[in-house]
């Protein structure tokens, strides 16, 4: 009884009681902390101003809101646009006024009333087999729905939400109906029951589970500059889907002040360094995705895959379609044997 | 010095149990349970405003296969943890056979391991690129997955196995406390009337212990119900899992909290009906440490089956998991190395050690009230507290945050219009609200213990205690607790155990900058980096042993101690 007696004395003084500093920057990620943290240091360096961080994935939109107005949060950090959209619909966040941010972010990877900025942007791929699919034998989203891809098309949990944003995108496109036929045929062709993340996929590729995937662009990217999995990458051929019609379905990741924000003008500064093209160049590099700043060119692995054309459709009617997505999932079963 | 009673009706509370110093007691357990109430009564409360009704979605759709899917999932769960649990702790009190005494602990290894963590190991074990199927391959000569059949670990049955590996500890450790504390001449006098050994297992042996072990079982059920990583990862579609999707995807709070409230009022149920199935059972026995356990002295064969018993859950649920984290470590260690470990698993530490302190005194306050008045309004108490364990961490997290924020918020607003001074946050997000988050979730885990240890001491323990004038509470300190040592060790070890695993909670409420070790791993598990998690969950596994060798140790002491 006495080691906890003398733990519980030790917890006492070394725990951090306070929930926050002054003078600081407060920031609630879903982006995990080592990702971001080149970045922070980058701009502790320059600025003098000392970050901290929550990271999760999930409940801190619900811990700003209870927190209210004493949340020490000052910025939210989060990837995919109806997350960034959620914060906006329940009253989180504030506009920010800022003649840097106007100028590094354009306007369709932003809020209007400046309640977000995207920092980086991802596209979501068609992954194939370099040895069983020809190249150019799939091109568009709409070909996952052939009949000829049955048993060779393989995906994470139509549930996750960068499978949900390309779905909404696809409703977008084509309509509720005709996306729930599409959908019920891409399930129809899978090799196998959805599981795993996007890495997973580009495995079962290279493994011969299936021929085709869908995943994230830095994925792969990663993969590449990973030693041990780049003969996996190496099998697999990726493709921008319908780089010559309306483009490839892209998401992004964003940066959003809280309303409450007690450090409103490091929070501003923060912001302004992310989307400055140095911080870029350092997303860029690091996870190999595309920096939302068109004058930071992406880093040279993501280069070598060829030009990128985004799909022009407004980030915010993706976060508008999200509900439909997730029913039209359940609806087709899509996860499901 | 044995007395072991079935009573048919317990009949009306002991006048000598009773008394007016012993009305603190019933305050104090009143007060508590309503402070550690406030979290699942918030989220309870988050249930009658859905955004929309999920439920005609939800049944033209997925719940019935959530359902299904959870009810498989828990009896595979429930069914493994028995067998393992019952069997291990029978072989090691009971039985002679070499290396008996190393197993006593070991047993617990699996319970260091996280089951995210063991799912990812065995994944990464048994997928189409790892060493199993590989060499599979090269020995026979198949080229590719279309040339053989092999079974798939991210599968429902994978996951029962997964889950049974980890959390049969619960079954063992409860199991084995209450055979130590049966009375051996039990046993003795069943086998003299003629029963097998066997046949007294199941007709002496198992009834008495049958409310810790259903102890241990309501736990592992709990569990499962709530487990989130494994099943994510396994793409099995549990009820969690709508839970989550109506909470994230469809950004129905309201909703969620339905869904969360529904599986609570389904434990409650489950927890009820195995109380009410013995509800005319009340067994004592007062232990009689004089006489020693005599265990059997078995043939050459018999030994190497309880050799095997004990040893196969080891392996496959310890050595395998930590052996090939071990190889990983090794291999990123350049990458993965990181001076904060040390602060990290100080924090991991301290929180889960005030933690487990927390919940035991609350658990025994809580247990022993309700032996003092052992009232229809103590049981509803007692199961109020216990609530927590029966929700999923994050759904419970955001239950946490509500009230603490919502007296931070009062205090503050108070304070600003009548002195005009802000005192901000004090309570969320701190040390505080995680140390409150865990207690809320692992009382059920000592309360539970504490309550089902006190129910196999007699009576007249009190009576006598109390007719030589000692106050309740001085009879708890010096009748009670002495006696329940080894209960109550085993109960702070599963609660520290358990706190330095659990992660949703931690991580949506933690303090800035605050990393344990849990929420580390977690960082890189989450972005699909699995090699580079190897090294901070194998000082998971690690920090989580030495508790366990420790306590393990005291327990099986308590035996030899008078």
């Amino acid at each position: 009884m006495t080691v906890t007696r003398t733990l519980v004395a030790a917890a006492a003084m070394a725990l951090p009681l306070a929930a926050s500093a002054s003078g600081d920057v407060n920031i609630y990620s879903y982006r995990q902390a080592y990702l971001i943290e080149p970045l922070l240091k980058a701009f502790e360096k320059e600025t003098g101003i000392d970050t901290n961080v929550v990271f999760a994935k999930k409940g801190l939109a619900e811990r700003l809101e209870r927190e209210g107005r004493n949340s020490p949060a000052d910025v939210v950090m989060t990837v995919d646009i109806s997350r960034l959209n959620e914060l906006v619909e329940r009253d989180l966040v504030q506009g920010v006024e800022s003649p840097v941010l106007e100028e590094n972010i354009p306007e369709h990877l932003r809020n209007p009333d400046g309640k977000w900025f995207a920092l980086t942007t991802r596209a979501r791929l068609i992954f194939t087999s370099k040895d069983r699919v020809k190249e150019g034998e799939i091109t568009t989203y709409e070909q996952l729905a052939d009949d000829k891809w049955e048993g060779r098309i393989c995906t994470r949990s139509g549930k996750h939400p960068y499978n949900i944003a390309l779905f909404s995108s696809m409703i977008a496109h084509h309509g509720e109906e005709w996306t729930e036929q599409w959908l019920q045929d891409v399930k129809d062709n899978l090799a196998r029951k959805p599981q795993g993340g996007d890495r997973d996929q580009i495995k079962a590729i290279a493994e011969g589970v299936c021929d085709v995937s869908i995943g994230n662009s830095y994925y792969y990217g990663n993969m590449l500059q990973d030693e041990n999995q780049r003969p996996i990458a190496e099998k697999v051929r990726l493709v921008f889907p319908n780089a010559d019609g309306r483009g490839t379905h892209i998401n992004i990741s964003g940066i959003a002040m809280t309303k409450s924000a007690p450090n409103r003008e490091n929070a501003v500064k923060l912001m302004e360094f992310l989307s400055s093209p140095e911080a870029q160049r350092i997303y860029a590099e690091a996870n190999t995705e595309y920096p939302a700043n068109p004058a930071v060119k992406p880093s040279g692995l993501v280069a070598e895959w060829g030009d990128i054309h985004p799909d022009s459709l407004p980030l915010q009617t993706i976060a508008e379609n999200r509900e439909k997505a997730v029913k039209l999932v359940d609806r087709v079963d899509y996860d499901g044997e | 010095m044995t007395e072991t009673t079935a009573v048919a009706d317990p009949g009306p509370t002991q006048p000598l149990l009773s008394g007016r110093t012993s009305r603190r007691w019933i305050v104090a357990a009143t007060v508590i349970t309503a402070i550690v109430a406030l979290p699942v009564l918030s989220v309870i409360f988050l249930a009658f405003f859905p955004e929309e009704n999920i439920w005609p979605h939800l049944i033209d759709t997925t719940l019935p296969r959530y359902l299904v899917t959870t009810l498989k999932l828990m009896i595979g769960v429930g069914a493994l943890t028995l067998v393992i649990g019952l069997s291990s702790a029978w072989a090691v009190t009971m039985c002679e056979f070499p290396g008996r005494r190393f197993f006593e602990w070991a047993m617990l290894l699996p319970f260091a391991v996280p089951a995210y963590v063991i799912a990812y190991v065995y994944t990464s074990l048994l997928d189409y690129a790892g060493p199993v199927q590989r060499g599979l391959r090269e020995w026979f000569g198949w080229q590719n997955a279309s040339d053989y059949w092999f079974p798939e670990i991210r599968s429902l049955e994978g996951a029962m196995l997964m889950l049974g590996l980890v959390l049969y500890p619960y079954v063992y450790l409860l199991a084995r406390a209450a055979f130590l504390e049966q009375s051996p001449s039990l046993f003795a006098v069943s086998r003299s009337l003629g029963h097998s050994a066997l046949s007294t297992f199941f007709r002496v042996v198992l009834p008495i212990a049958r409310p810790a072990v259903a102890v241990g079982l309501s736990l592992v059920l709990m569990e499962t119900l709530n487990d989130f990583g494994t099943v994510d990862f396994f793409a099995v579609q549990t009820l969690t899992a709508g839970l989550f999707d109506t909470w994230m995807n469809l950004g129905n709070l309201g909703g969620a909290a339905q869904i969360a409230t529904t599986m609570l009022v389904f434990v409650v149920i489950l927890v009820s009906l195995e109380r009410h199935s013995r509800r005319r059972q009340q067994q004592f026995a007062a232990r009689d440490n004089r006489d020693p356990i005599r265990r059997f002295t078995m043939s050459f064969p018999r030994q190497m089956v309880c050799l095997a018993v004990c040893a196969l859950p080891v392996i496959f649920g310890f050595i395998i998991p930590a052996g090939t984290l071990g190889l990983y470590a090794w291999e990123y260690f350049e990458e993965s190395w990181n001076p904060d470990f040390v602060e990290n698993t100080l924090n991991s530490l301290l929180l889960s050690g005030s933690a487990a302190f927390t919940t035991l005194v609350i658990g025994v306050i809580l247990a022993y009230s309700r032996r003092l008045h052992n009232t229809r309004g103590m049981q509803v108490l007692l199961r109020l507290s216990s609530l927590g364990y029966a929700m999923p961490g994050a759904v419970l997290a955001v239950g946490v945050i509500v009230p603490l924020a919502g007296f931070d918020n009062w205090l503050d607003g108070l304070l600003r219009d009548s002195v005009g001074i802000s005192s901000g946050l004090l309570l969320s997000g701190t040390a505080f609200a995680l140390v409150f988050a865990y207690t809320v979730r692992f009382l059920a885990v000592s309360a539970g213990s504490v309550e089902s240890a006190l129910q196999n001491v007699t009576p007249s323990m009190d009576m006598a205690a109390r007719s030589m004038g000692h106050t309740p509470g001085k009879t708890l300190l010096r009748v009670h607790l002495p006696m329940l040592r080894g209960t109550l060790l085993t109960a702070a070890l599963v609660v520290f155990v358990d706190c330095m695993k659990e992660l949703p909670a931690t991580l949506i409420l933690r303090p800035f900058n605050f990393e344990t070790l849990a929420t580390y791993v977690y960082q890189f598990a989450s972005d699909e980096r699995l090699f580079h998690s190897a090294l901070p969950s194998l000082i998971i596994v690690l920090a989580g042993i030495v508790p366990i060798i420790l306590m393990s140790r005291s327990i099986s002491n308590t035996r030899a101690m008078t």
